[in-house]
């Protein structure tokens, strides 16, 4: 067959984040050990109860394996081969304004349509950008240092707010949670933290962008988000990596608490390098995030539009704790060529009255598969909960894979919950109406894709739903013949 | 010159032969009528003139101004200026109209290397069209024909029409379902739309919608064959008399 560089270059120009940042970093040899992880903590000055809750994790994680029930499918993970630690040398952990973060740095994040320099940012948007192990800026911290709201790298908040941060990590993902999250929890290097006081409405959205840029290196991110009482805040991630042969390990562990009354939408555009049209190279995704209503009528709501990585590995769950407290996943999972995602949600219904709503679209192009797995889980006290999950899937050509697996468990005779799920093949009459109307079949495909994720699209804020869509259409290029 | 030339036109759908040598030829600015039973192959003739995939030639010639038609695709047949008015128009979750309209109106004007227009300037573009077809301005950001009624969806075919502009207008049933005000609508539309740069094919079973608009020619297609030809006098005949007198030919 001689179309196949076409298809690959069709690939590579699609991927338009693929580009490598020539930087002179600190790199630590590959490997783990205790004294990695010493290593790490007095690197970032952390105070002790740190390095104690890093090696209890690792402990942990010596003692466990790597689960095999999702069903993404990849050769085994050398986790000696790994470098742990890899930041630019320029970076600077004590930058307070723009001008002392390394101009390089500064034009990678300009060149990925992100420029931190706080008279071009979107506006109403505050950006901490995270580049392999470590933030290197922050932007609007001052404007909302002045309603109180923190927000600041991890590694920041370990040094200058170690009381919230002993307080609330590992409270939702605990240590010993999960093979990727316990290793997280050892090695996470760097994230973002932010705190929202009580009563205030946070008046930006808050974002974190994501840069894998060292080969070799894997990215260990840990974020922590706290809504404190009738607070409200929105935020968003983002994220890419350059175009590699080998594939590269992202396990990231996300915290989110909701305290009484607060709300928190954590929205994620997920655009890690896929790997080629063959399966060559990709970012494995595995990644645990997790919110709790922890106070009465809370409200969390995940939405997630994930069209990067060779794998994704994740189930932003929600624990409703808090009596009346809601929680939602919306969810968008496009897999093109040999991409694999296996991504769902846990909702567990603690409190009375707990409410969640469960809204899954899959796409499976190429040889993608494509699998919901997703928990509703009501506990003996939460007496009138509800759910409802809807779940879809579409597929194009003949050669992708859709899987569904809703797993219910009700412990109370008064809760409602409801699952509806359909599997259908892209409409011969729909292509065809777009196609007499002029648009080539990748633009219908394009187009009637975009419409089957519209009801997740919208809940995305502005200014991302229009990227979103740019990324689906481009996700999908080489899908049609 | 003829916009649109068959000869002797075979096709089939699923292996089932249902076009069995089509002869009709159009001229710049004609507008012709065509009936028929129901399952002569009427919405087949408009279908693979549009480049349904499905349906197959396998004689015979499709001309569009003196370009074979087989070879190209259905978007460039589109752009190129031929329109299908669609018998059931197709609903689709979650794309606007106005998203469909844009990018349509868009993909035309890039195949002509002329500019696109951005969101506002072809709102603008489009309200003189919805006003005309008395549509009001939400109808555009509702899904395209989701939820509409079968007469709704025919005015949304013919906005498309007005927008898109094409040099062929094929027009399957456009006068089905709806009321008899918007069977005025209608009719003035595509009235409006006669020019001596555009030809139009009109699908129907009634002559209502031909005493409005009236044909230059009106078609019988019977056994998948134009079986006979004429005017306005033989919409009438068979809107007296049914397609009964016309079996005996066929055989
Ligand atoms: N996909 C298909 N598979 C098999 N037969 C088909 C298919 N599509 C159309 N046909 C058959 O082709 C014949 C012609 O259908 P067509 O829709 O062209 O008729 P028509 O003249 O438009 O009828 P009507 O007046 O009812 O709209 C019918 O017998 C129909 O059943
Ligand atoms: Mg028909």
């Amino acid at each position: 067959m001689n179309d196949r560089p076409v298809i690959t270059s069709a690939m590579a120009r699609s991927y338009k984040h693929g580009f490598i940042t020539p930087i002179p970093s600190d790199t630590i040899q590959p490997g783990l050990d205790e004294k990695v992880i010493q290593w790490l903590s007095a690197k970032k000055q952390e105070p002790d109860f740190m390095l104690e809750w890093r090696l209890a994790a690792y402990w942990h994680w010596l003692g466990m394996t790597e689960p095999s029930w999702s069903s993404v499918r990849y050769p085994p993970i050398d986790y000696q081969a790994i470098r742990y630690y890899s930041a630019p040398r320029s970076a600077n952990p004590n930058a307070v304004a723009l001008k002392d973060v390394d101009p390089a740095l500064l034009a990678t994040y300009e060149k990925l349509g992100i420029p931190l320099d706080e008279r071009l940012t979107l506006a109403g948007v505050a950006v901490d950008a995270v580049f392999d192990s470590v933030s290197v800026a922050t932007t609007h911290q001052k404007k909302l240092a002045e309603m109180g709201i923190l927000f600041c790298s991890m590694s920041e908040a370990i040094r200058n707010h170690g009381a919230l941060v002993r307080r609330y990590l590992g409270s939702v993902v605990p240590p010993g949670d999960n093979f990727f999250a316990a290793l997280n929890a050892a090695v996470f290097s760097d994230g973002s933290f932010c705190y929202i006081p009580p009563g205030v409405r946070c008046p930006m959205e808050l974002s974190t962008y994501f840069r894998i840029n060292a080969a070799g290196t894997g990215q260990f991110e840990r974020t922590l988000i706290i809504a404190d009482e009738y607070s409200q805040v929105s935020y968003l991630e983002g994220c890419s990596a350059p175009q590699r042969d080998r594939h590269q390990l992202h396990a990231a562990v996300v915290e989110l608490i909701a305290l009484e009354g607060a709300e928190i939408r954590y929205s994620t555009v997920q655009n890690w390098y896929p790997g080629d049209a063959e399966g060559r190279g990709g970012i494995y995704n595995f990644v645990t995030k997790r919110g709790e209503c922890r106070g009465d009528h809370s409200h969390i709501s995940w939405t997630q539009v994930e069209t990067g990585s060779a794998i994704t590995w994740k189930y932003p769950s929600v624990i409703l704790r808090g009596a009346g407290s809601s929680g939602r996943f919306h969810s968008v999972a496009l897999t093109n060529h040999h991409q694999q995602a296996d991504t769902g949600t846990k909702m567990i219904h603690i409190g009375a009255d707990t409410r969640s709503t469960i809204l899954s679209k899959g796409i499976s192009a190429g040889h993608g598969h494509n699998a919901y797995r997703g928990l509703v889980k009501v506990l003996a006290g939460a007496t009138g909960a509800r759910n409802h999950s809807q779940c879809d899937s579409l597929l194009l050509g003949e050669h992708g894979s859709a899987h569904t697996y809703p797993y219910i468990e009700v412990k109370n005779r008064t809760a409602q919950v409801e699952h509806e799920a359909t599997t259908s093949r892209i409409d011969e009459d729909q292509l065809f109406y777009c196609r007499q109307r002029g648009l080539s079949n990748e633009e219908a495909v394009s187009l009637i894709v975009n419409g089957f994720c519209q009801e997740v699209l919208s809940e995305l804020p502005m200014e991302f739903s229009v990227e979103a869509r740019k990324l689906l259409a481009v996700s999908l290029e080489g899908s049609v013949g | 010159m003829n916009i649109l030339e068959l000869r002797n036109l075979h096709v089939t759908v699923m292996n089932k032969p249902i076009l069995n040598g089509v002869d009709l030829s159009l001229k710049a600015g004609e507008l012709h009528a065509l009936m028929g039973p129901n399952g002569s192959g009427k919405s087949t003739l408009a279908n693979v003139l549009a480049g349904r995939p499905e349906c197959r030639v396998t004689a015979g010639q499709m001309l569009y101004r003196e370009r074979d038609l087989w070879p190209i695709s259905p978007e460039e047949r589109a752009r190129e200026g031929i329109f299908l008015g669609f018998q059931n128009p197709v609903e689709i979750p979650g794309v606007s109209n106005l998203r469909l309209l844009k990018e349509a109106y868009n993909a035309q004007r890039r195949h002509h290397r002329q500019p696109e227009l951005d969101a506002v300037a072809f709102r603008a573009h489009l309200r003189d069209r919805t006003a005309q077809l008395g549509l009001p301005e939400e109808w555009l950001l509702r899904p395209v024909n989701a939820g509409f009624s079968g007469g709704e969806k025919k005015r949304n075919e013919l906005l498309q029409l007005m927008l898109l502009e094409p040099r062929l207008a094929i027009l399957d049933e456009i006068d089905s379902g709806l009321d008899i005000d918007a069977l005025t609508l209608v009719a003035e539309g595509i009235n409006a739309l006669r020019s001596t740069e555009r030809s139009m094919l009109l699908i129907t079973h009634y002559p209502r919608l031909l005493d409005q608009v009236p044909p230059d020619r009106v078609h019988v297609l019977m056994g998948g064959r134009v079986m006979l030809s004429g005017g306005m006098e033989l919409a009438r005949k068979l809107e007296q008399q049914g397609y009964g007198w016309l079996e005996e030919m066929v055989t």
